[in-house]
């Protein structure tokens, strides 16, 4: 490679890493505002206008807070631990495009690439459970690392899905593909399960049991201050940002959007922004509705539920391809699935004893007699 | 009647005492108790709303077996477990309750400021556990048969026993 | 490396946690050291003390018009119904009437207190599992409850209002009317949380069969309120031995069948409903008239002790109420709720995870003030 080249390679990294500052910087104010409306509460609102300027306080803050190490961490992983989770996360934006043009590195392996890279960040988790000398941290640092290990599978096999479909790890060939319908549309099932395994990947609610405020106090983060506890919470929006872009690359058309060219690259990357966020915001959603699952039944729902699922989604997939059948067939055994195990669950909700019926009213007759 | 007029009663050391209204479930109790517990010699007085019976400390946790088992009383709650401190002596003060016939009683043993040791009623209820503890925290009434008896309010280290009445409240310190 | 031991099983250590006095999710300084294998935990020892003001032993060296206010901060959160029971046991006592309206008054503010308190607890527990909404929906509630309570009784918690023989002061003039208003917002709200968590399936799988205790453990231990009464167990001190003028109202009292926290949880959410039932009821009956006996500030109640129980919305409380006859008691003893139904948690918790352990302190709705007095 010459100068140029890598000065336009230096410069494209610079470029993503701006961005992607910028946007965990609006994720950030984002979430605090939709989840305050979504409790009757106003969010920021005295950190400038609209209280735009929280996250900036919020980074201020955090630099300058004193760095509270004790004095019987294991020093090494501590320190390493922060960058083993941050630098994964960084890696896979090498080769996310953003619209048809816009992407760093464009790799015929994209997609193995992303998911070797971000299985990673678990071992930096487990690091950072470890060296804090703490029983809580290392609680959650177990808890983390079982939670993530066993939701890569079905997050691999939904990932594994599409790739059958659009023959190709390229995800710009990927988006291309999805030119006249999007993979949402012929794989629900895809979508519902790369949703749900994100979200237990990004420990978020009703996934966040490592970081459970309630219960183990932060989990493995718990004797991170300052700066260093930055880094991870930077880490971990990076990656809501990264699972939001998956999915909408993926499933939902990338930067297509019916009637506009698909070649602009400006268009593009708006749309993608649009559909990002879009997703980004069912993500909060989400967090403000549910409460959290316990461990094992995370881990039951996650082995039990979401694996068979993904390999029956992967199963049809090669049966819809072997035979040829159109696309609409697809579509359909896909929702039907989906449709079955829904129901499923709200009958095993139900074979218990109905809930309202388990508190009954009782009036206790007067009392006729006056014997003791 | 004035204040002074009261003030000068108690002077001269003449207490109104409280008048009692048993209802009809304390006074079919009154009726009853007698007739069970006699063997302990139980000493039978009604208070203001509930009957109360004074037996010997030692005999407390035969009493509260035929309380709690006798197909009349049937006191299967214990309601409160408490000590208070007159000057000359303690007493332990159990307050019992059924679930059936919905009648409550009081139950009251002295033990002396010297050897302040009773059985525990713990094998009966599994309630008085914490009740227990802090009558030997804050008044330091030794419940024998119980098996933990940690200072449960009071710090460890603590010294004397701040439920008594003779028990001085400690001058300002500054830590 | 990983050893076995001697029955060929992998060879593990114990290791104690420590849910120390400070902790988001003890509701107050409770200390718990908990031996966990793993995920279950195997032992745990409970602490308690950390919150132990004295309060029996100050009770000697004060009036008994100054009791309230130490009443007031047992239970800090249903503030009114702890001063009712001291005030009725006084009354009874000294054989002192309480004019009608001044009842009335009392009922409807300790029925309020006790949605207060329950909503409280709705929000807190859902925390605890770890849903982040419905407290923000629990608390918005209470507010408007507490501006009502100041409004009556110029103070939005510790209030003082209730005094030996009636009520501080008379209600505003606008009360029905801010009363009416208020029970139709409560009402919805109540609608509102229930809708969002009750039924929720990841909150049903959380509580549903988590921490339960059968009928006769629970008599055993001496628990009482909500948490008896959602192991099938009707007993309630306003329908078994009626005070004030509850035997005036329709009311009914819920029970649960399985003994679980979720039966704990929707046991208060109902007794909500049936609260705001006697308020509405209470607010049609109440007569004019004097809302205080005139009795001196020095009272000097006759020898005698008189026990009083009275219904919170933690369960019972008692007041052992020894006189001799001068200005001050000569002993206060407090029988609070909590500090039975807290008794129960070591046999609760052995054998069930970390994470549950938080969802079952939480369904037993413990306030320190009250455990440690």
């Amino acid at each position: 490679m010459n100068a140029l080249e890598t000065l336009m390679l230096l410069s494209k990294m610079l470029g993503v890493l701006t961005g992607l500052s910028v946007v965990v910087l609006s994720l950030t104010w984002l979430e605090r505002k939709f989840l305050g409306r979504m409790q009757m509460r106003m969010g920021p609102t005295r950190t400038g206008p609209y209280g735009l300027l929280q996250p900036v306080a919020d980074a201020i803050k955090l630099m300058a807070k004193e760095d509270l190490l004790s004095s019987w961490v294991d020093r090494v992983a501590y320190w390493v631990a922060p960058l083993a989770v941050f630098v994964p996360t960084f890696m896979i934006w090498v080769t996310i495009p953003i619209a048809r043009d816009l992407v760093i590195q464009n790799m015929d392996m994209g997609l193995f690439y992303i998911i070797a890279f971000s299985v990673l960040s678990i071992v930096g988790l487990v690091m950072a459970g470890w060296a804090s000398s703490n029983k809580y941290a290392v609680l959650g640092g177990f808890r983390a690392a079982a939670q993530l290990i066993s939701y890569e599978i079905p997050l691999i096999l939904a990932v594994l899905g599409v790739v059958m479909l659009a023959q190709s790890m390229n995800l710009q060939e990927v988006v291309s593909k999805q030119g006249t319908v999007i993979y949402a549309a012929i794989q629900p099932l895809g979508l519902v399960l790369f949703f749900i395994a994100g979200l237990a990947e990004l420990g978020r609610t009703p996934f966040d049991i490592h970081p459970a405020e309630s219960e183990v106090v932060g989990g493995p983060f718990v004797e991170y201050s300052g700066a260093h506890w930055a880094v991870f919470f930077l880490a971990e929006y990076i990656n809501t940002f990264a699972i939001a872009s998956l999915t909408v690359l993926l499933f939902l058309g990338g930067w297509l959007f019916p009637g506009l060219p698909g070649d602009v690259s400006a268009l593009g990357v708006l749309v993608f922004l649009v559909k990002t966020y879009m997703v980004i915001l069912v993500i909060f959603w989400v967090r403000g509705t549910y409460p959290r699952l316990r461990i094992d039944q995370l881990m039951s729902l996650g082995w039990k539920v979401l694996v068979p699922l993904a390999f029956v989604n992967v199963i049809i997939t090669a049966v819809y391809m072997f035979y040829g059948w159109p696309d609409w067939s697809l579509t359909i055994m896909s929702t039907a699935i989906l449709v079955v195990v829904g129901w499923g669950f709200s009958r095993r909700m139900r074979t218990a004893p109905t809930p309202e019926y388990t508190v009954k009213l009782y009036v206790p007759a007067p009392e006729a007699s006056n014997a003791g | 009647m004035t204040l002074e007029s009261v003030a000068e009663r108690h002077r001269r050391e003449e207490v109104p005492q409280a008048f009692s209204a048993l209802d009809d479930k304390g006074r079919s109790l009154e009726l009853l108790l007698p007739g069970i517990l006699t063997e302990f010699k139980p000493e039978i007085v009604a208070t203001v709303n509930l009957v109360a019976a004074t037996v010997n400390a030692q005999d407390i946790v035969a009493v509260c077996r035929v309380a709690k088992e006798d197909p009349h009383l049937s006191f299967d709650y214990l309601m409160c477990l408490c000590v208070v401190d007159y000057v000359e002596h303690l007493q332990i003060v159990y307050h019992l309750y059924s679930t059936t016939f919905k009648h409550m009683m009081v139950l009251k043993a002295n033990v002396s400021l010297d050897e302040p040791s009773l059985p525990s009623v713990m094998p009966l209820w599994v309630g008085a556990d914490w009740y227990e503890r802090e009558g030997h925290d804050l008044f330091g009434v030794v419940f024998e048969g119980h098996p933990n008896m940690d200072p449960l309010l009071l710090y460890e280290g603590f010294e004397g026993y701040p439920g008594r009445r003779d028990y001085e409240m400690p001058e300002y310190k500054e830590w | 490396m990983v050893g076995l031991n001697t029955e060929g099983q992998l060879d593990t250590v114990q290791m104690m946690v420590n849910m120390g006095p400070q902790h988001p999710s003890t509701h107050g300084v409770f200390r718990m050291v908990l031996w966990v294998d793993g995920e279950r935990i195997v032992d745990l020892e409970p602490h308690i003390g950390y919150l132990h003001r004295g309060s029996e032993k100050l009770c000697e060296g004060e009036l008994y018009a100054q009791i309230v206010t130490l009443f007031d901060r047992l239970d800090y959160i249903s503030n009114l119904n702890n001063e009712m029971v001291f005030c009725r046991a006084v009354e009874k006592l000294m054989g002192l009437d309480v004019p009608e309206r001044a009842e009335y008054i009392r009922v409807i503010l300790c029925e309020l207190n006790r949605v207060a308190s329950h909503l409280l607890f709705s929000g807190t527990f859902g925390i605890d599992a770890g849903a982040m909404t419905p407290i923000m929906y629990a608390f918005r509630d209470r507010e408007k409850i507490q501006t009502m309570f100041e409004a009556v009784t110029g103070a939005r918690m510790m209030h003082n209002y209730i005094r030996i023989g009636g009520v501080k002061s008379d209600v505003p003039d606008d009360f029905p009317q801010r009363m009416g208003a208020l029970l139709r917002e409560l009402k919805q709200g109540i609608d509102e949380t229930d809708r969002l968590l009750s039924f929720s399936e990841i909150f049903l799988a959380r509580t549903k069969g988590i921490g339960v205790i059968d009928a006769e453990t629970a008599i055993a231990y001496g628990m009482s309120g909500p948490s008896l009464r959602a192991c099938g167990v009707p007993m309630d001190v306003r329908k078994d031995e009626p005070y004030s003028v509850y035997d005036r109202f329709d009311f009914g009292i819920p029970i649960g069948e399985k003994g679980d926290s979720w039966d704990r949880y929707y046991v208060r959410v109902e007794e909500m409903r049936q609260s705001i039932r006697i308020i509405e009821q209470a607010l049609e009956q109440m007569p004019d008239g004097i809302t205080i006996t005139p009795s001196r500030l020095v009272l000097r109640p006759p020898q005698g002790e008189v026990y009083v129980r009275g219904e919170n919305p933690r369960g019972e409380l008692g007041v052992y109420l020894v006189s001799n006859g001068a200005d001050k008691p000569y002993r206060v003893k407090v029988r609070p709720p909590s500090f039975c139904n807290l008794m129960a948690i070591k046999e609760l918790l052995k054998g069930t995870y970390i994470a549950d352990a938080v969802v079952i302190l939480g369904s037993l709705d413990i306030v320190l003030g009250e455990v440690d007095r």
